[in-house]
């Protein structure tokens, strides 16, 4: 299904929003993964879906609640290590999980979501919704054996998940040609007896468009899909890591971000469909007020009290916190 | 009021804690290795395939899968078997199920209950006998029961699978045969964090772990032959430790001897040792004695193993020590 001039600026957006979102952070002292490069690849997925479908998400994830349509705000708060975070300052940079647009968890354990977005699709099944459940993961994590066991457990009962892997070609430094018997990792559904499909990740609507094939071939009770979107990560694995021995060459990098900018290419379709200049620059000019409003708010918000630093350990807390018996004084 | 009991076996208890938790709420699901042979067979005569997944061997991912079910609105029941074989489904146990309504500042909850079995005893050797609460009392987040009777399983598997956190429970093989009458009420819970003074005494506290506790209760009728009254008490959950029960009970024996059998380094007992110095200390009228297994890993022969278990004879000898 082509996606309405609307949506589309809506994919525009969100893309616009996880670049500047991120940019703002390369000015500032935060730490984090970042995804710039991988946007189009987040988004595509993204807005295939619907506001009460589940999604999890990698240590390399501002980028997917924010592709899921989350508040920016609460997000960048929560970088700052403020009371006002998505998760009151217990989660930081790899773990921008909003419930509220369907986030059940972003692993900083490489494969560690795989798993869990199994077991969404497995509660959907149970419960009898038409709602799916989407994994976003990377090429380092198909090496998991969490990868390989979830897969197999999702096709068994043809469980409604989409199995996303954005592969950047790099687990931090090791190459998927170093690290992979073979490049392409869709092609290891075929292992598992569900399809696999490979999409040139840094084209906004193409990405969209296997993904909405996906979901609605998951919709239907038809089982898994293994989606490999191809993309690559403008930036270093993380904030302020010294690289001492390069792993890819500057050319390499140069040529992406030059002639691979997903934002960049999709933009350049907007406007060769036709999309008003002035449309697409309102969306950049309304994302760029947004996000400096999320770094204010952030930068403002009061940091959390230590006192309340035992909250939420449980649901149902029983002799907690543990009441600890001041020692006798000396 | 007089309480509607029926006999049943530890084992069983199990399984009709589940069936009648499975029958209460459409939520519950049971996911495991071979369920349809090992446990639960007779859940199938209640339930299809729809709430009882059988699974492929893949702790970690199946394990998690349970956490993702947990998170999207169901309460799981994940069956990991054999307690060494938990070391493979760690990973999602620990750094998921755990942290994750922590991580996420509350937004998530994780209502999921592990169940597991210490399988030692029984000749299986070490890759199959291990009893690793210590492991698992060291991650915050977890909830973590060791019962020892049927009723207390029976209640306290119930209590779990109602709990909204996930909660690990450990099953001790030594005790599937065990039979006692179990209250048949729908609602009979036993609360965790609640230990539980199964005989009372003066002059020593006994405290005991899952299928030490026959053992702890056999070692006080010995003591008593020879005038000592030993207070027996079962800890039942680990995790949440019920400290008051220990303290009370050691302020009035001023003696204490810890049966639990994990490893001696960093156990159960260890913990409750360290918790009763520290809280306790103006009580104790000898040095605390832990009665363990030893730190050697569990031998095929039973010649080797049988000795190496806290028994009757070792805890009563410990308990003659500080006396």
């Amino acid at each position: 299904m082509p996606l309405t001039r609307a949506q589309q600026l809506e994919l525009y957006r969100r893309m616009q929003r996880i670049r500047r979102f991120e940019e703002a952070i390369l000015g500032t002292e935060l730490g984090g993964h970042l995804s710039i490069g991988q946007e189009a690849a987040i988004v595509g997925a993204c807005i295939a879906l619907r506001d009460d479908d589940y999604i999890t998400g990698t240590h390399r994830s501002h980028g997917h609640p924010i592709g899921k349509g989350a508040d920016l705000k609460p997000l960048m708060a929560e970088l700052y290590g403020k009371a006002t975070g998505i998760c009151k300052g217990r989660g930081g940079s790899m773990h921008l999980a909003d419930r509220r647009v369907g986030i059940i968890g972003e692993s900083a354990i490489v494969g560690g979501g795989i798993p869990l977005a199994t077991g969404a699709g497995l509660s959907i099944q149970v419960r009898g919704t038409d709602q799916v459940s989407l994994c976003f993961f990377g090429d380092g994590a198909s090496n998991q054996g969490t990868f390989g066991e979830s897969l197999n457990l999702a096709a068994i009962w043809k469980l409604p998940v989409i199995f996303f892997c954005e592969n950047n070609g790099y687990a931090i430094s090791t190459s998927v040609a170093k690290s992979h018997g073979q490049p392409d990792i869709a092609k290891r559904a075929d292992g598992y007896g569900i399809p696999g499909v490979i999409v040139d990740g840094q084209v906004a609507e193409a990405v969209y468009e296997v993904t909405a094939k996906a979901v609605e071939r998951a919709r239907k009770g038809r089982g898994p899909t293994l989606i490999e979107a191809k993309t690559y990560r403008f930036d270093e694995h993380c904030r302020n890591l010294g690289v001492p021995i390069p792993y890819r060459t500057d050319k390499e990098v140069e040529s992406y971000k030059s002639e691979r900018d997903p934002i960049v290419l999709y933009r350049a379709v907007l406007q060769g469909q036709g999309v008003a200049e002035e449309a697409i620059a309102a969306v950049e000019q309304e994302v760029a007020a947004e996000v400096a409003e999320a770094v204010e708010f952030g930068q403002k918000s009061p940091f959390p009290e230590f006192a309340d630093v035992y909250e939420n350990m449980f649901s149902n807390p029983i002799h907690y916190p543990p009441k600890l018996k001041v020692s006798r004084p000396s | 009021m007089t309480e509607e009991r029926r006999e049943l076996t530890y084992l069983n208890a199990i399984v009709e804690a589940q069936r009648e938790e499975m029958l209460r709420d459409d939520r519950v699901i049971l996911i495991g290795e071979n369920i349809d042979i090992y446990g639960c067979a007779a859940l199938f005569d209640s339930f299809d395939e729809r709430r009882l997944r059988n699974v492929p061997i893949s702790e970690n991912s199946f394990t998690g899968m349970g956490i993702g079910a947990a998170l999207t609105g169901l309460r799981p029941i994940v069956d990991l078997t054999i307690a060494s074989f938990v070391y493979l489904a760690s990973d999602q146990i620990i750094n998921q199920a755990a942290k994750l309504r922590y991580m996420t500042g509350g937004q998530l909850s994780v209502p999921i209950v592990f169940r597991t079995c210490t399988y030692y005893n029984v000749g299986n050797a070490a890759q199959h006998a291990d009893r690793p609460y210590p492991f698992f009392m060291n991650v915050p987040g977890l909830k973590i029961l060791a019962p020892s009777t049927p009723a207390d399983m029976k209640g306290l598997m119930k209590s779990a699978i109602r709990d909204d956190d996930p909660v690990l429970v450990f099953e001790d093989i030594n005790l599937w045969p065990k039979k006692e009458l179990v209250p048949t009420d729908v609602d009979y819970l036993v609360p965790i964090g609640e230990a539980d003074i199964k005989r009372e005494g003066r002059d020593v506290t006994i405290v005991a772990i899952a299928g030490c506790v026959p053992k702890a209760l056999a070692a006080a009728e010995t003591l008593a032959k020879d005038g000592i009254s030993a207070e027996v008490i079962d800890l039942r959950t680990i995790v949440p430790l019920d400290k008051d029960t220990l303290l009370q009970s050691v302020a009035k024996t001023g003696r204490l001897v810890i049966v639990d059998n994990s490893h001696r380094t960093a156990s159960v007992a260890s913990e409750i040792a360290a918790v009763v110095s520290e809280e306790g200390f103006d009580s104790l009228r000898k040095p605390i004695q832990r009665v363990t297994t030893p730190e050697v890993h569990i031998p095929y022969s039973s010649a080797l193993e049988k000795p190496l278990y806290p028994s009757k004879e070792r805890i009563a000898m410990v308990a003659k020590s500080i006396l």
